[in-house]
């Protein structure tokens, strides 16, 4: 690991600025993502500008009239899981949450560094191999390689990384924003949706932040059918795996029972969290049934493009977003559980 | 004292007191080989080659060398020599152990050169820092069994005619495959050394201080005297830390390089997926033949596995089905592709581990092609004598494994058709296999000391190694027996080469080989010093021949039962239940005993749907090798494991009756889980692991 400067910032903005100034800064959340590129020779910073001592380590709720919470960028995946407001308000976090990593990461994991966590892919975290997202321009070696947790959607022939963030995808489904500092010290709110992009020709390029914008929290809006949206992640181990595929699904039935509204966000299929806008479209105003359902999923499917090594990616992303919808659908008509 | 009083009610052996290391553990006081604190250690961080094959020819380590901190930079220009004509055991690679020693690069990942500094931080950045041009070459990392240069390291075993045999009426031929798998115990291999005054000194994670000892030694021309092994806690091995491996050689060079410093070396999790070894991948074509009453007239096993063109180490996974069931005509073959590949290594029940995959699986193809019970077709073969050798089964429980397990897991109530067992959306199966293991000859000699302190109280030393088995227990109970002495009245020493030589900890033999050789220095020292000894009497007993090994065949034998669930819509597979009844001679202590069963049926298990290691033969390295990507069963895969045992007399396997339980409990776990995952949904997954993309669209 290459020696490296470290920084206690002491406020925000200030924070944003010192990173903002040296190319080779970078912010420490929980570290359990970036000090772990740092031994693998994956991120070689010369300064960490450790942001966990900042005051943006609070769950509450927005003020009167706006609804919503937010969740500051320093609290734990463990303590946004377990806290009440989103417990109550958005269960679907707390699912996505909990089925992320283990129990010792979450208690060191921040929401800051979760949404910003870089890609699983085996050829990124492995110097000793070409990839445009490490080395722009090397290659990509996943391409012709292991391809089981890489993208079935909007991936580019420079790129067909996944984003692994669990949480990330309830966030997208839930309209959640993330507001910015940047080094000048203005503050800015993006959409969780638009906060990473598709790997297109820089796929080094994570996300849409430039450098040294801080994010100090995510903003929760008042959701309606927030309260019973559920989290299905599916696989290879019963824990502590990232998704093959996972779905944040929420419903709102009009009372015909056909679909008011509906949020479909997909993990370990894309770049980013991938919002199921075909299959959404598909289904609003359409019937509540599992043949509804099922053609939804086939409307966002017509859009994949997978890999020889995870075809059977499609076959998951079915039964995700069938199954999800299926049972949400089933509590909102009070029929229980399936 | 005769043989026939072990185990007798109310004694120390049968009882099953709880692991006298486990405090000291639990409590983390038990010092594995880099814990212990040693004066001013400098460290050494390995580099490792980024080409699978080629020469080195230029190490530039200009910038390593000016990070503050470098003492030296170890190359194969500048690193001491070892004798790498020297004579080692059977057990060791000789080529495998030259480290430094060529420019030569035989596989990615082989250590071309080591940064030795005072802090372990500066040896890390430094070895990032130095740079290696190589001349590369074009290498071969492929696995497969569609090769023509895949040579027979024996000739095959032959009985009768398996190909021109008679038409059978039922014929079951098909591949079966496990996958690569690295042993990974939770202490990575470390090595701590010093080496002053033509004294070696280490700090070691070895199976055997002995093997460790001699393999040093040689490799450095010295007397063995002079190589003094530590190891009294070893955070596992299954196998890897037997033979040695280049890190110990490594840190041995870098402590010769700068007499009268400890050196420290420990792998990363990383290095330990390119640097110790590992379990080859098998391909194994197996036909059975057979009447439609399920009476095998062929069986025909050929094992295609991975071997180096470092070294050869043939993976005998067509071994297990030379003795297992009756049949007239008979093959049992390898196929070995050698590869610009590590040296692969013994991991926990070599051979028969994954040898028992295809064989079990087909059994239960068969059966299923019969309309038969499963347990029933075994039971149709079971031969009167062991069909190899000809010689009688000194003890064969087999079918008693069947036949309790059968009635505990309840395999009666099963579903009698695949596929017809459906809950909650999750398609839930029973599947049953054999487990077997040889009651092999120890690797090495034993000797063992007894010394009475006075009060009571006896000294019993042996340089065995617990690598986390409970042998400091079972030892002591043994002992405890054999002198006629309450346990708390033993004090045991292990672990450490100034004791009396004992055999590496391999092949399930231990406490068979210490327990036989702490019986034999418990009988000496009664008789030479009757039972009112003065303090500071002594005795040493040897490790007896047994007089029936050559005219019997030995094995412990198991039946493994395993519920499957596969989630109809995702292909999920879940394991909620897996039991496993052994015969396995005398259980000396019942409680560290169901630990090796239970966590061998937990190792089964994840390699049943788990393990995993991603060969890229475009690099010729394994891309998958940490613990988020290489996946080992994490608490909620493991559910409902029980091991059970039969009560088993076999006077004949050693003075204790004591059969080796330490691998057999990984053995037949994954054909269980494939065959029940069969039961669950009829879809026959032949190779592994099990996942969730075996099942859908099917
Ligand atoms: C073995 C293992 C298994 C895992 N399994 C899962 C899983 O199943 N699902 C899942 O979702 N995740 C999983 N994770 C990933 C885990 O969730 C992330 O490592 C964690 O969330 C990262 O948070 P952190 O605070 O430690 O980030 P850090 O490592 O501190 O930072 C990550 C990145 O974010 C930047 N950063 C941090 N905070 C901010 C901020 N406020 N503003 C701007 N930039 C910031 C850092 O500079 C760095 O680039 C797993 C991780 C491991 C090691
Ligand atoms: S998929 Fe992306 S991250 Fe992976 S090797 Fe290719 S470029 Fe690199």
């Amino acid at each position: 690991m290459k020696p490296f400067d470290y920084r206690r910032a002491s406020d925000a903005a200030g924070a944003a600025a010192l990173v903002a100034e040296h190319p080779g800064a970078a912010f420490l959340g929980g570290g359990t993502n970036l000090v772990d590129h740092m031994k693998l020779g994956v991120a070689a910073p010369d300064m960490l500008v450790d942001i966990t001592h900042l005051p943006m380590d609070r769950v509450e709720a927005l003020p009167e009239g706006e609804g919503g919470v937010s969740i500051g960028a320093n609290v734990r995946n463990s303590e946004a899981a377990a806290h009440p407001l989103v417990r109550e308000r958005y269960p679907v976090l707390s699912q996505a949450l909990l089925s992320g990593a283990s129990g010792q990461l979450r208690n060191a994991a921040t929401t800051g560094g979760n949404l910003l966590q870089r890609t699983r892919c085996v050829y990124f975290q492995d110097t000793g191999t070409p990839c445009n997202k490490r080395e722009p321009g090397s290659g990509c070696s996943a391409l012709e390689g292991y391809q089981r947790y890489h993208a079935v959607f909007g991936a580019s022939p420079d790129c067909v990384a996944t984003h692994p963030s669990d949480m990330a995808v309830a966030l997208v489904a839930l309209d959640a924003r993330v507001v910015v500092t940047d080094a000048a010290g203005g503050e800015r709110r993006i959409p969780v949706a638009e906060l990473h992009r598709l790997p297109g020709e820089a796929p080094e390029q994570d996300t849409v932040l430039s450098r040294g914008d801080l994010i100090t929290a995510v903003e929760l809006p008042e959701m309606p059918m927030a309260a019973r949206a559920r989290y299905r992640k599916i696989r290879d181990r019963a824990s502590f795996a990232f998704a093959l595929v996972s779905a944040a699904v929420g419903l709102e039935l009009a009372a015909d029972g056909t679909v008011a509204d509906v949020r479909i966000a997909l993990g370990g299929v894309a770049h980013k969290p991938w919002r199921a806008l075909l299959a959404e479209e598909a289904l609003r105003g359409s019937a509540a049934t599992e043949a509804g359902f099922a053609a939804a999923a086939e409307a966002e499917l017509s859009e994949a493009r997978p890999l020889p090594g995870n075809v059977f990616k499609l076959e998951l992303v079915r039964a995700a977003v069938t199954e999800t919808l299926g049972e949400v659908a089933a509590e909102l008509r009070g029929e229980g559980e399936l | 004292m005769t043989a026939t009083a072990y185990g007798r009610p109310g004694t120390a052996t049968g009882t099953g007191p709880p692991r006298s290391d486990g405090p000291a553990k639990a409590a983390g006081t038990a010092p594995y080989a880099y814990e212990y604190r040693v004066a001013d250690p400098a460290y050494v961080a390995p580099v490792q080659a980024t080409v699978a094959r080629g020469r080195v020819l230029e190490v530039d380590a200009a910038e390593a060398e000016a990070v503050e901190g470098v003492i030296a930079v170890l190359t194969h220009a500048g690193a001491p020599g070892l004798d790498t004509g020297a004579e080692l055991s059977g057990l060791q690679r000789v080529a495998e152990l030259a480290v430094l020693q060529s420019g030569e690069v035989s596989y990615r990942g082989q250590v071309v050169a080591a940064v030795v500094a005072e802090t372990f931080e500066a040896a890390w950045h430094a070895a990032a820092l130095v740079t290696v041009r190589y001349e590369q070459w074009p290498h071969d990392a492929g696995f497969s069994d569609q090769r023509a240069d895949a040579v027979a390291p024996e000739e095959d075993h032959r009985q009768g005619e398996v190909e021109s045999a008679a038409p059978a009426e039922v014929v079951v031929e098909q591949t079966y495959a496990t996958a690569m798998q690295h042993n990974n115990p939770m202490e990575p291999h470390t090595t701590v050394a010093r080496f002053e005054g033509g004294e070696l000194f280490l700090y070691e994670s070895t199976q055997g201080s002995y093997e460790v000892r001699r393999t040093v030694a040689a490799l450095l021309g010295m007397e063995p005297e002079r190589v003094h092994v530590v190891a009294p806690y070893v955070g596992g091995g299954f196998g890897s830390k037997g033979p040695l491996h280049a890190p110990t050689v490594l840190a041995v060079l870098a402590a010769v390089a700068l007499p009268g410093r400890w050196v420290k070396l420990a792998l990363t999790r990383r290095q330990m997926f390119a640097l110790v070894g590992y379990r080859s991948p098998t391909i194994q074509r197996v036909r059975l033949s057979a009447g439609a009453d399920g009476r095998l007239s062929g069986v025909d096993v050929v094992a295609t596995v991975q071997s180096s063109h470092v070294a050869d180490f043939v993976e005998e996974a067509a071994g297990p089905a030379k003795s297992m069931y009756a049949a007239p005509n008979r093959r049992m073959g390898h196929r070995v592709v050698r590869l610009d590949a590590a040296v692969p290594t013994w991991m926990r029940a070599p051979g028969e581990c994954p040898g028992m995959f295809g064989p079990e699986v087909a059994m239960d193809e068969l059966a299923w092609a019969c309309g038969l019970d499963p347990i029933e077709v075994r039971l149709r073969n079971e031969p009167e004598r062991d069909p190899h050798t000809g010689k009688p089964f000194s003890s064969r429980n087999l079918a008693a494994c069947l036949r309790e397990g059968a009635r505990r897991f309840g395999w009666a109530d099963r579903a009698p058709e695949p596929g017809g067992r459906v809950e909650n959306g999750w398609r839930v199966g029973m599947g049953v296999a054999a487990s077997a293991y040889p009651v092999v000859p120890p690797p090495g000699d034993s000797w063992a000391r007894i010394r009475y302190e006075g009060e009571g109280v006896y000294a019993v030393s042996l340089a065995a190694a617990d690598i986390g088995t409970g042998a400091w227990t079972a030892l002591a109970q043994v002992a405890a027996d054999a002198l006629g002495v309450p346990l708390e009245r033993v004090r045991v020493r292990l672990g450490d080469s100034s004791l009396p030589e004992a055999s590496l900890a391999g092949g399930s033999t231990g406490l068979m080989s210490w327990g036989s050789t702490i019986h034999a220095a418990a009988e000496e020292f009664r008789r030479g010093h009757g039972e009112r000894p003065e303090p500071g009497a002594e005795a040493t007993g040897h490790l007896p021949a047994n007089p029936a090994q050559d005219d019997y065949a030995m094995y412990a034998y198991g039946a493994q039962f395993a519920e499957v669930r596969v989630h109809a819509a995702t292909g999920e597979v879940r394991v909620p239940r897996l039991l496993g009844v052994f015969a396995a001679g005398r259980i000396v202590n019942a409680r560290t005993a169901r630990s090796q069963f239970t966590g061998g049926m937990t190792m089964g298990l994840s390699m049943a749907l788990h393990e995993e290691s991603v060969v890229d033969a475009r690099f010729g390295h394994v891309v998958n090798g940490d613990f988020a990507e290489y996946h080992i069963a994490a608490n909620a895969d493991v559910e409902d494991v029980q091991a059970h045992w039969i009560d088993e007399e076999d006077p004949l396997v050693n003075p204790l009756g004591a059969k080796g339980i330490g691998e057999i409990g990984i053995v037949g776990t994954a054909a269980a889980v494939a065959n029940a995952a069969y039961h669950a949904t009829g879809v026959r997954v032949r190779s592994l692991p099990v996942r969730l993309d075996d099942f859908i669209g099917a």
